[in-house]
């Protein structure tokens, strides 16, 4: 059972390894948990899982791979949540006046009855059982509406709330890195663009360790050099504006500024659809003050590096077709322009908002994929990373 | 075994996978370690858990220049310099130049005691990686003396990240790990409570109430956290607000004392904006 668990966590793209695997074991030999398997199910999480954006995935495999199982542990310690349970707890925390109310409305064993019942419809949504019928404190009470104010069911509550399967709930889904970025995701990435940015190659004098080289030494001078830590990367972003990619803008916008704060050296330029003669830095003038792709060209050295945001949905003429613009007439096709484009900048990605399992519909984003020879990817989490990662490759 | 269990403490709300989490790695004797937003009481987790098992506290903050070696120790080789010259006898024996890291005295203690690494994130990449072997052995070799540091106990080492920088894998492999989830609203009122405990019900509930609809408003650039609710009740209490000030219906724009949760001039200017045009549409 565990091990087949464990293959479809790494099934799952979750990265477990044996060791983890071992630990979770290890612990379970020990005696980490009491049998229950929420307990279970938190310390495998805690062993097995060690970055939030995979909390999601694991509560589903652990959904998928225990389901029908709570029945076993439950069984296995012997409690099943016996009416008078509820009996009880209600009359403790039920006040003289609520009885009355109860007697009113046609006596307290109906009133249970139909309560037990209402529960376990609750219950049957989510398993279809009523072995947990005292978990399901969604404060029942308040349900029916005889729960004046002030009177709940305790403590339990919140405490047995959780008990219905945590791992249902999926609340950790918007820590997921394959789904699109938000407003927490893209701090996340923005941490990860920083990384990128911290690297450099120069060299600066270490004067702590030159000192204590040197004293190591015996007084003799040995000199220590470190790598500066400088923010030595250079990016080219040009951003598609309009038509089809005013989905995208909110996300396009949070990317652009996270970027902006992080590069010393980042210029931006706006395009419509495809990159032509010219570009934009202004939205608003952007008929009257463009700049010539080919002075950007020339202004910015080979070792920018250069990141197309756009979804590539166009026409295929305006691709490779002089004249195929949808604003203008240009005397040369785009994809002339991308590949000088790549010429001039060989680190170059393109991200694409479009959900990824949606390019291969779209004939332009096969195009505009093959002309970035391949370097396309989606604007998620995940995406980012790995352009991040082709851009540092050396090519 | 009960007696080493972590099950909270009356000033620290933890929840069942915080305290799953902590205890196996208790068991285990492996580090644990925690991630979440700001203000979600990472670090104070540590000293809670010390306070509870009734072990103590070292503390091994991390900046950006700490090298993991200064957790392990240092030769002072400039003293030993300058001792040299000025003829002191002490120089003959290195170990009088070697300085013990918070590693090493965790290592040592007479009783297992539990060291917080803080905001290992904020330290250069290399940094975990350059810990593995000593987080995974419980030993280290000093090189001046040729001698190995052993642990007497395993140390509970708790870890927190603020998630700046990705840790290597191989140093994942070897921790536990809890991601501290913002509270929901019951956890939230539990929490509020163990703070405050004689705080007025009704002030409470307005305040939460407020509390939360502000991190509902989309677009803030720093959304309130745990740490500015309770600074902000504190507030509110010594300021003896009463509870229907909090409430939105009320002529004043935002609620009294809100620089406690905000903490940014767009976000004020957003926040008011936003009521403006909310109670316009009421009118």
């Amino acid at each position: 059972m565990m091990t087949e668990f464990f293959l479809k966590l790494r099934k799952a793209g979750i990265p477990v390894t044996l060791t983890e695997f071992l630990t979770l074991l290890e612990a379970l030999s020990q005696r980490v948990t009491a049998h229950s398997i929420e307990e279970f199910y938190y310390l495998a999480r805690a062993t097995l899982v060690k970055d939030e954006r995979h909390y999601d995935r694991f509560d589903q495999v652990f959904g998928n791979h225990f389901k029908g199982l709570e029945t076993l542990f439950d069984q296995s310690i012997g409690v099943s949540v016996p009416v008078e349970w509820l009996h009880k707890l209600a009359e403790l925390t039920l006040s003289e006046e609520d009885k009355q109310l109860v007697e009113a409305m046609g006596g307290w064993e109906k009133l249970m009855e139909t309560f037990a019942k209402r529960l376990a419809e609750q219950e049957g949504r989510h398993q279809g059982g009523n072995k947990w019928i005292g978990t399901a404190g969604r404060s029942p009470f308040g349900a029916y509406g005889y729960n004046p104010e002030g009177i709940r069911v305790g403590q339990e509550e919140s405490r047995h709330r959780r008990a219905v399967k945590v791992w249902d709930r999926r609340e950790f889904r918007n820590l997921d890195d394959t789904i699109e970025l938000g407003t927490r995701n893209i701090k996340v990435a923005l941490r990860r663009l920083r990384r990128f940015a911290r690297e450099g190659a120069a060299e600066e004098l270490d004067l702590d360790d030159t000192i204590r080289s040197t004293a190591r030494n015996a007084g003799y001078l040995e000199l220590k050099m470190v790598p500066e830590r400088h923010n030595a990367v250079k990016v080219l972003l040009f951003l598609d504006v309009g038509g089809s990619m005013d989905d995208h803008v909110r996300v396009c916008e949070e990317l652009f500024s996270a970027a902006r704060t992080e590069f010393k050296h980042l210029e931006y330029f706006y395009f419509h659809n495809m990159v032509y003669e010219g570009l934009w830095k202004d939205n608003r003038r952007r008929y009257t003050e463009k700049t010539e792709t080919l002075t950007v060209l020339n202004t910015f050295g080979h070792d920018y590096k250069l990141i197309l945001v756009g979804d590539a949905t166009m026409s295929p003429y305006e691709i490779n077709y002089p004249g195929g613009s949808v604003e203008h007439f240009n005397p040369e096709a785009g994809d002339v322009w991308m590949s000088r484009l790549l010429a001039a900048y060989p680190r170059a990605i393109w991200l694409n908002p479009q959900p990824q399992n949606r390019w291969s519909y779209v004939p332009s984003i096969e195009m505009v994929r093959e002309l970035m020879g391949e370097r396309m990817f989606p604007l998620t989490l995940e995406g980012l990373e790995q352009g991040i990662r082709a851009l540092q490759r050396a090519r | 075994m009960s007696e080493s269990r972590f099950r909270g403490t009356d000033r620290y709300v933890a929840t069942d996978d915080l305290m799953m989490a902590v205890n196996a790695a208790v068991v285990l004797g492996r580090p644990l370690l925690v991630k979440g937003e700001p203000g979600t009481g990472k670090t104070q987790l540590a000293e809670e858990v010390a306070l509870a098992l009734k072990r103590p506290l070292l503390q091994w903050h991390i900046k950006s220049t700490t090298k993991a070696q200064q957790g392990l120790y240092e030769y002072d080789a400039v003293s030993r310099l300058r001792d040299s010259q000025l003829g002191d006898a002490r120089v003959h024996d290195i170990r009088n130049y070697i300085v013990k890291g918070k590693l090493w005295e965790a290592f040592t203690a007479d009783v297992q005691p539990v060291l917080l690494i803080d905001e290992i994130d904020k330290a250069d990449i290399e940094f975990p990686n350059d810990l593995l072997h000593e987080l995974d052995r419980m030993e280290f070799f000093v090189y001046e003396t040729r001698e190995v540091v052993k642990a007497r106990y395993r140390p509970i080492i708790v870890i927190t990240s603020n998630n700046e920088k990705e840790l290597p894998d191989a140093f994942l492999r070897r921790c536990f790990f809890h991601y501290i989830r913002f509270p929901d609203k019951d956890t939230m009122e539990r929490i509020v409570n163990v703070h405050y405990p004689n705080l007025k019900k009704r002030l409470l509930g307005e305040a939460l109430e407020a509390f939360f609809e502000i991190r509902e408003v989309p677009g803030l650039k720093k959304r309130p956290s745990t740490s500015e609710l309770l600074d902000w009740i504190k507030l509110l209490v010594a300021e003896d607000i009463p509870p229907e000030a909090l409430r939105g219906d009320q002529h004043k724009l935002i609620p009294p004392l809100y620089g406690a949760l905000l903490k940014n001039e767009q976000d004020v200017h957003l926040f008011e904006r936003l009521l403006f045009m909310s109670r316009r549409k009421r009118d």
